[in-house]
C-alpha cells in the first residue's frame, strides 16, 4: 500500500538549472582553492629545511591547511554544510570529542616512553 | 511514568512523518558508516603519530624519502605525491559535479563526470601501485652502515655499471667474461650479503669478477643513527662521503648495507614508518580501488536508467560521500605521511 504521509527527502535535493550554474560555480572555486593550498604545501615541504628554524611554524601551518581543505570537501563537496544542523552536529561534534581525546591521550604518552628510553639509553 | 506522555500534544510528538534529520534513510546510514570508517582511520594515523613521538631513532623526511618520478629518475621532491593529490582532488571534483548533474535529472552529465572519475580514481590506484615499488625497490645507494656503526642515506648520482669482468671462474663464467645483464641487481645483492670486496664482486657460481662503474656524483651523507663518531643529521659531502661509503659497501660484510622497505628492514628509517606506511596507505589505497568498483556498479545502473525512473539520483549521491569521503583521507595522509 502506498502511504502518503511519507516524506520523499530524496527528491529535496533537486534544483534547476539556473541553481546549478551557481553550485557549479561554487564547485570550481573550491577546485581552484584546494589546489592552491596543496600547491603552497608542495612547495614549501620541498623547499623549507625540517633543520631549520622555522620548521615548527611550517609545520603547524601544514596541519591547519590541512584541516583548512577537509573542511570544504566536508562542507562543500559533501553537502554537509547543506544538510540540517541537527545531523551536521551529531556527526562532527562526537567524532572531534572522542579524535582530540585520544590524539591528546596517545602522544602524551608517547611523549613519556621516548623519555623513558632516553633516560635508559644513558 | 505514563502520565507524561500524554500531556505532549501531537504538534510536538514526533508521529513517524517527518524524520528530525530530514534526509533519506539511505543517506544517513552512509554518512554513520562513513564517522565509523573516519574513526578507523584517525586511529591508525594517531597510532602512526605517537609511534613517531615515542621513537628516538630519525623518523624518515618526506622530501628525502619521496622525491622520484617515472621516466626521470630521483631529484624531485614530493612532485610525484604532489600529482597524486591532484588527481584525486580532480576525481572528487568531477564526482561533485555528477552529484549535481543528478539533482537536474541529467541522465548524460552523470554518465560524462562519471566516467571521468573512475578514470581518475584508475590513475591514483596505478600512481600508488608505483609508489610502493618505488618504496620497496629503494635507492641506488641504498642506507649504509659506517665505519663507526652509524647510519647514513645517501644522496647524489649513482654511476652506472658498465659491467662485471671475470678475474676467478666459477662454475658458469669462464676468466675473462665480460657480464653485461642484469647489473644492478646482482651488485645490490652482493652488497647485501657481503659478496663485495675491494672493488670485486662474488657471483652466484662462485666466481669473482671486477666491478667497472662509472664515478658517482654529489654524493652526500646523511646521518640517520648516531655512531661512535658521527651524530644524527650531519651531512658529509665529496670525496670523503665516497671514501666512507666504499669502505663500508666494499668491507665484505653483510647487512652493511639495505635497499628498499619492507616488513622486515627499511632503508629510509626505524622499522615502524615502513609497517605504517603499508598499512595505512594499503588501507587506504583499498578504499579507493573499492570506491572505484563501487562507482562502476552505479555507473551501469544509471547508464541502464534505473534512478531516472526512480525519480531521483540518489544513490549517486551517496557513492559520491564515500568517495569524497576516500579524498578526505588522503588529505590527512598526505600531510602526516609527506611533509610533517
Amino acid at each position: 500500500m502506498e502511504r502518503d504521509d511519507v516524506i520523499e527527502y530524496s527528491l529535496h535535493g533537486h534544483h534547476d538549472e539556473e541553481q546549478g550554474k551557481k553550485i557549479r560555480k561554487k564547485i570550481w572555486f573550491v577546485t581552484a582553492l584546494l589546489t592552491a593550498i596543496t600547491v603552497v604545501e608542495v612547495l614549501m615541504g620541498a623547499y623549507i629545511k625540517q633543520s631549520s628554524d622555522i620548521w615548527p611554524m611550517v609545520k603547524w601551518s601544514f596541519i591547519i591547511m590541512t584541516l583548512f581543505k577537509a573542511g570544504y570537501i566536508v562542507m562543500v563537496f559533501m553537502h554537509l554544510g547543506d544538510e540540517k544542523k541537527t545531523l551536521r552536529n551529531i556527526i562532527l561534534i562526537p567524532y572531534f570529542i572522542f579524535v582530540l581525546y585520544l590524539i591528546f591521550i596517545a602522544l602524551w604518552e608517547a611523549l613519556a616512553v621516548s623519555d623513558a628510553l632516553q633516560l635508559n639509553a644513558f | 511514568m505514563a502520565g507524561h506522555s500524554a500531556q505532549v500534544d501531537n504538534s510536538t510528538l514526533w508521529g513517524g512523518k517527518e524524520s528530525p534529520f530530514q534526509t533519506s534513510y539511505g543517506k544517513l546510514m552512509m554518512w554513520f558508516f562513513l564517522v565509523s570508517d573516519a574513526l578507523t582511520f584517525g586511529g591508525l594515523l594517531i597510532a602512526y603519530g605517537s609511534t613517531r613521538h615515542a621513537t628516538l631513532e630519525a623518523w624518515p623526511i618526506g622530501e628525502e624519502t619521496f622525491n622520484s618520478l617515472p621516466f626521470l629518475g630521483h631529484g624531485y621532491p614530493l612532485l610525484y605525491v604532489a600529482l597524486m593529490t591532484f588527481i584525486l582532488i580532480v576525481s572528487s571534483v568531477t564526482m561533485v559535479l555528477a552529484v549535481e548533474a543528478g539533482h537536474r535529472m541529467d541522465k548524460n552529465g552523470v554518465v560524462k563526470w562519471m566516467i571521468a572519475t573512475i578514470i581518475g580514481g584508475f590513475f591514483f590506484v596505478g600512481s600508488q601501485a608505483w609508489e610502493w615499488y618505488h618504496f620497496i625497490h629503494g635507492s641506488e645507494f641504498g642506507k649504509i652502515e659506517l665505519a663507526d656503526g652509524s647510519q647514513a642515506i645517501v644522496r647524489g648520482h649513482f654511476g652506472e655499471i658498465q659491467n662485471f669482468t671475470v678475474v676467478t671462474p666459477g662454475h658458469h663464467h669462464k676468466k675473462g667474461d665480460v657480464i653485461k645483464t642484469d647489473l644492478m641487481h646482482e651488485f645490490q645483492h652482493a652488497a647485501e650479503k657481503g659478496n663485495l670486496k675491494d672493488g670485486m664482486i662474488k657471483l652466484h657460481d662462485g666466481s669473482i669478477a671486477k666491478v667497472n662503474k662509472a664515478a658517482d656524483e654529489h654524493m652526500e651523507l646523511i646521518i640517520k643513527k648516531k655512531g661512535k663518531i658521527n651524530k644524527v643529521g650531519s651531512k658529509i659531502e665529496g670525496k670523503k662521503a665516497e671514501e666512507m661509503y666504499y669502505a663500508s659497501l666494499y668491507s665484505g660484510q653483510n647487512n652493511r648495507v639495505i635497499y628498499g622497505a619492507n616488513l622486515e628492514q627499511n632503508e629510509y628509517g626505524p622499522q615502524q614508518y615502513a609497517q605504517f606506511f603499508f598499512f595505512i596507505t594499503g588501507f587506504h589505497g583499498f578504499h579507493v580501488f573499492s570506491g572505484v568498483v563501487i562507482n562502476i556498479i552505479i555507473l551501469i545502473g544509471v547508464m541502464m536508467g534505473i534512478y531516472h525512473k526512480r525519480g531521483h539520483y540518489e544513490m549517486v549521491e551517496k557513492t559520491g560521500l564515500y568517495w569524497h569521503f576516500v579524498d578526505l583521507v588522503w588529505v590527512f595522509v598526505f600531510t602526516f605521511f609527506y611533509l610533517v
